[in-house]
C-alpha cells in the first residue's frame, strides 16, 4: 500500500482516528508546537506568544474550543440549531461555584476539589439538557432556535434571582481557584496553577501552567469528540442531520439520538462554562447571555460547519479577533499621529481627538465614532456575513482549497 | 406597567378597576408585539427567513424618529402651520420610510445572495445583521437617552373604570390601522403576487411573478412595521419615553408571540402578540407581593417564553401554523 495513502482495505483503517501518515505527522507536529514550542517561547518571531497576556488569551481559546466542540456535536453533527449554549455554560459555571467555591456569608460553596466540580459541572448541564430535550425534540428548525433562545432568557432570569448561588445581578461571585487538591488538605496544593514554579525542572509562569492544563483538557475533549463523530453515535447524528425521516426508517431512533446529542453537547458546554468562570475568576449572571451563544455559533460557521478541524480553527479565530482588532486599531492610531505616507489614510479611519470624525475612536468615553469594542462587534458581524456569503465552508473550506491546489500542482485542473 | 404600579399606590383601585386597567395596558403592549410579530411573519412567509435583526431595525426606527422630531425638527420646521400632532406624525413617517430603505438595502446585500442556502446560515446572517445594526444604533443613541417628544406626553384619560395613557390609545389605533393597511395591501396586485409566492414559489414564478422583487417588498414592509413597533415601544409608559439600547431587546419578546401564533400565520401573529402583551401585563400586575416573591425580578419578561414552550409541547407548529408534511 506504499504511496497510496487513500487506499483503505478495511473499514477500520478508513475510520481510524488519523488514517494517513501525513495526518499523523501533522498532528504530532501541531501538538509539539502547542505544548512545547509556544510555552517555551521557541517559535522564531512569535516568542511573544509564550508571554503572560498571550498565554492567557490562548488559554481562553482552549476553553472556548471545548465549548465549540460541544456545539459542533449538536449543530454540526446532529444539525440542531441551538442558541441555548450560554444557558448550559451558566449551569456548569454555577455548579462549579457551588461545589468548589469558597463559602461566604451569603453564598453557597462547598470547597470541594477540581476533580469533583469539573465533571459535576458537565453532568449537571447534561442532565438539564436531557430534561429540556422532550420540548426540543418535538420542534424542528427555526422553532428549535427560538425555544433555545427562550432558554437563554429563562436562564438569565434564573441566575439573576438565585442570589445565594450566583451572587446576584451586577455583582456576581468569585469562583473556585484553579488548583488540584486530593481532598481539602491544608497547605500547598498538589498542582497549583496560580503561582509560578518549576515542573519537571523547567521554570514556568502561572499563565503557562494554566495554559498547559487547558490545552491537555482540550486535546482530551477533541479526541472524544472525534471518536463520537467516527463511530456509531456520530453516524446516527449525521444521518438525522441529513434526512431525519430516512434515518428513522433505517432504524435510527430520532428522539433518542437528538436527546443524546443535547446531553453530550450540554456536557461540553457545562465543562466549558465552569472552566471559563474559574479562569476569569469573577462573573456576573448577565455574562451568560445571548451574545455568548451567538459567539459559539459564529465559531462553527466561520471555522466550517461539520468538521472538528474547522470548529477548532473557528474557536481560535473568533477568540483572537478582539485582540487583533484592538492591536490593529492601536497601530492605526499611532500611524495617524505620525507622519508616514499612510498617516492621512489612517486618520480617516481612526479618530484620535474629539473633532476628528474618524470611523473608530481610540478615546475613552463618549466621542464621535465607534469605540474599539463597538468596532469589534461590527467587524464581527461583517465577517460573519462575508464568510457565509462567500465561503460557506469557512476557514476549513479555504484550507481544503489550498490543499487541493498544491495536491495537483503544477496541474491546476 | 409602571403606570399601573403608580396608580395602585395612589388610590388603591378596586379589583375590577385593576383588571380593566391591566387589560387596557396589556392590549396596548400587545398591539406593539403584534406589529413586530406581523413584520416577522410577513418576512418569514415570503422568504422563509426568520429575521433576528427585527429588534435592531425597530431600535433604528425609534432612533431615527427621535432624531427627526427632537434634533432636526424635520419636516416640522418648514411646516409650522400644521398642528404639533401632524408634525410629529410626519417626522415619524420619515423615520419609518428610512428604516424601510435600510430594510431594502439589507435584503439586497445580504439575503438575496443566500436564497436556497440552509436555514442555519440565513439565521446566522440575520443575527450578524442584528449585531451590526444594533451596535451602530447604540452608538448613534449614545450614552444619553433620547426622548421621542410625542405630542401626547404623559397625558392620561380616565374612562370610568379604565385609566389609559393617550399614547397607548394611539398605539392601539396605529396598530389596527397598520393591520388594515396590510389587509388592503394583500388585495392589490403586488399583494396577490406576494401571497402566491408565499404559497408556492415555483408556481408563482411560472406565472411570471418576479420572486426576487417580492422578497424585497416583504423586507421593506417588515422593516417599516418594525419601525412603527420600535417607535411606539419607546413612548411614555415604556422605557421612560425614550429610545435606549434596550429597545432592540424589547423585540425579542415578539418572538414568542410569533411562535405561539404559528410562524406562517398572519392572524396567528396578531393574536399571539396580544396574548403575550396581556400575559406580560397580567403577570406584572398580579404576580407580585409576598406570595409570589419566589418568582423574583423580571418574571413577567420571561413568562411569554414559558407560555411559548407550553404551547409548543401541545402544538409543535403554534396555534395556527401549518403542520409540516414530512415525506420520505
Amino acid at each position: 500500500m506504499r504511496g497510496r495513502p487513500h487506499l483503505f482495505v478495511s473499514y477500520d483503517s478508513e475510520q481510524a482516528l488519523l488514517p494517513t501518515w501525513t495526518q499523523r505527522v501533522g498532528v504530532f507536529l501541531l501538538l509539539v508546537f502547542l505544548v512545547v514550542l509556544i510555552p517555551l517561547q521557541l517559535v522564531p518571531g512569535f516568542g511573544f506568544l509564550g508571554e503572560g497576556d498571550w498565554m492567557t488569551l490562548l488559554g481562553l481559546v482552549a476553553i472556548f474550543a471545548i465549548g465549540a466542540l460541544g456545539l459542533h456535536i449538536l449543530s454540526g453533527l446532529a444539525g440542531q440549531v441551538s442558541l441555548g449554549h450560554a444557558f448550559f455554560m451558566g449551569l456548569g459555571a454555577y455548579t462549579a461555584a457551588v461545589l468548589g467555591g469558597p463559602t461566604g456569608a451569603s453564598l453557597f460553596g462547598m470547597g470541594l476539589p477540581i476533580w469533583v466540580w469539573l465533571p459535576a459541572a458537565g453532568i449537571v448541564a447534561a442532565l438539564v439538557g436531557v430534561i429540556v430535550a422532550p420540548t426540543a425534540v418535538r420542534v424542528r428548525g427555526i422553532y428549535l432556535a427560538i425555544v433555545t433562545l427562550g432558554l437563554v432568557f429563562i436562564g438569565e432570569w434564573l441566575f439573576i434571582n438565585l442570589g445565594r448561588v450566583t451572587g446576584g445581578s451586577q455583582s456576581g461571585r468569585r469562583f473556585p481557584p484553579l488548583e488540584f487538591r486530593l481532598w481539602g488538605e491544608e497547605g500547598e496544593p498538589l498542582l497549583d496553577f496560580n503561582s509560578d514554579g518549576a515542573w519537571f525542572g523547567v521554570h514556568l509562569s502561572s499563565e503557562v501552567k494554566t495554559y498547559l492544563f487547558l490545552i491537555v483538557l482540550l486535546i482530551v475533549f477533541a479526541i472524544v469528540a472525534k471518536n463520537i463523530q467516527r463511530t456509531r453515535v456520530g453516524r446516527a447524528f449525521m444521518s438525522i442531520r441529513d434526512r431525519d425521516v430516512a434515518a428513522e426508517v433505517m432504524g435510527v431512533a430520532d428522539a433518542k439520538n437528538k436527546a443524546l446529542a443535547f446531553a453530550i453537547s450540554s456536557f461540553y458546554a457545562g465543562v466549558c462554562g465552569a472552566l471559563w468562570a474559574v479562569f476569569i475568576g469573577r462573573l456576573i449572571p448577565e455574562g451568560f447571555n445571548l451574545f455568548l451563544s451567538v459567539q459559539f455559533l459564529a465559531m462553527l460557521l466561520i471555522g466550517g460547519l461539520g468538521t472538528i478541524t474547522g470548529t477548532l480553527l473557528g474557536a481560535v479565530f473568533v477568540t483572537l479577533l478582539p485582540r487583533i482588532v484592538q492591536d490593529f486599531t492601536r497601530l492605526l492610531g499611532d500611524t495617524a499621529e505620525g507622519s508616514g505616507i499612510f498617516a492621512p489614510l489612517a486618520d480617516v479611519i481612526v479618530s484620535t481627538n474629539l473633532d476628528d470624525g474618524g470611523l473608530i475612536s481610540t478615546l475613552p468615553g463618549t466621542s464621535p465614532g465607534l469605540t474599539i469594542f463597538q468596532f469589534n462587534l461590527v467587524l464581527y458581524g461583517v465577517l460573519l456575513i462575508v464568510f457565509l456569503i462567500f465561503e460557506p465552508l469557512g476557514l476549513y473550506g479555504i484550507w481544503i482549497r489550498i490543499r487541493n491546489y498544491w495536491k495537483s500542482w503544477p496541474f491546476t485542473y | 406597567m409602571e403606570l399601573i404600579a403608580v396608580l395602585a399606590q395612589v388610590d388603591a383601585p378596586s379589583a375590577a378597576d385593576k383588571f380593566a386597567d391591566a387589560t387596557a395596558s396589556g392590549l396596548a403592549l400587545g398591539a406593539i408585539y403584534a406589529l413586530l410579530a406581523l413584520g416577522l411573519v410577513l418576512i418569514y412567509k415570503a422568504t422563509q427567513v426568520l429575521n433576528f435583526a427585527h429588534g435592531a431595525l425597530a431600535a433604528l426606527g425609534a432612533y431615527l424618529a427621535a432624531y427627526f422630531v427632537v434634533t432636526l425638527n424635520f419636516p416640522g420646521r418648514y411646516l409650522d402651520f400644521l398642528p404639533l400632532t401632524m408634525q410629529w406624525i410626519l417626522s415619524g413617517l420619515f423615520a419609518i420610510l428610512l428604516t424601510a430603505a435600510v430594510g431594502y438595502i439589507v435584503e439586497r446585500l445580504t439575503i438575496q445572495p443566500m436564497i436556497g442556502e440552509p436555514l442555519f446560515a440565513v439565521v446566522m446572517i440575520t443575527i450578524a445583521l442584528d449585531i451590526i445594526i444594533r451596535t451602530v444604533t447604540n452608538d448613534l443613541i449614545g450614552q444619553a437617552t433620547r426622548s421621542l417628544g410625542s405630542p401626547w406626553g404623559t397625558d392620561v384619560v380616565d374612562w370610568g373604570p379604565v385609566t389609559i395613557a393617550k399614547t397607548e390609545i394611539a398605539t392601539i389605533v396605529v396598530a389596527f390601522l397598520s393591520f388594515g393597511l396590510i389587509a388592503l395591501f394583500f388585495r392589490t396586485r403586488i399583494g396577490v403576487a406576494m401571497r402566491a409566492t408565499a404559497f408556492d414559489q415555483e408556481a408563482a414564478m411560472a406565472q411570471g411573478i418576479n420572486a426576487g422583487r417580492i422578497f424585497a417588498i416583504a423586507w421593506v414592509i417588515g422593516a417599516a412595521l418594525a419601525a412603527v413597533g420600535g417607535i411606539f415601544s419607546s413612548l411614555f409608559p415604556r422605557s421612560g419615553g425614550a429610545t435606549v439600547d434596550a429597545t432592540a431587546f424589547f423585540a425579542f419578546r415578539a418572538l414568542p408571540a410569533v411562535i405561539i401564533g404559528g410562524l406562517d400565520s398572519i392572524s396567528g401573529a396578531v393574536l399571539g402578540g396580544f396574548i403575550v402583551g396581556l400575559a406580560e401585563v397580567y403577570a406584572g400586575a398580579y404576580l407580585i407581593g409576598d406570595t409570589w416573591s419566589f418568582l423574583g425580578v423580571g418574571f413577567s419578561r420571561i413568562w411569554p417564553y414559558l407560555i411559548m414552550m407550553i404551547v409548543l409541547l401541545v402544538r409543535p407548529y403554534g396555534l395556527f401554523g401549518t403542520e409540516e408534511v414530512r415525506r420520505v
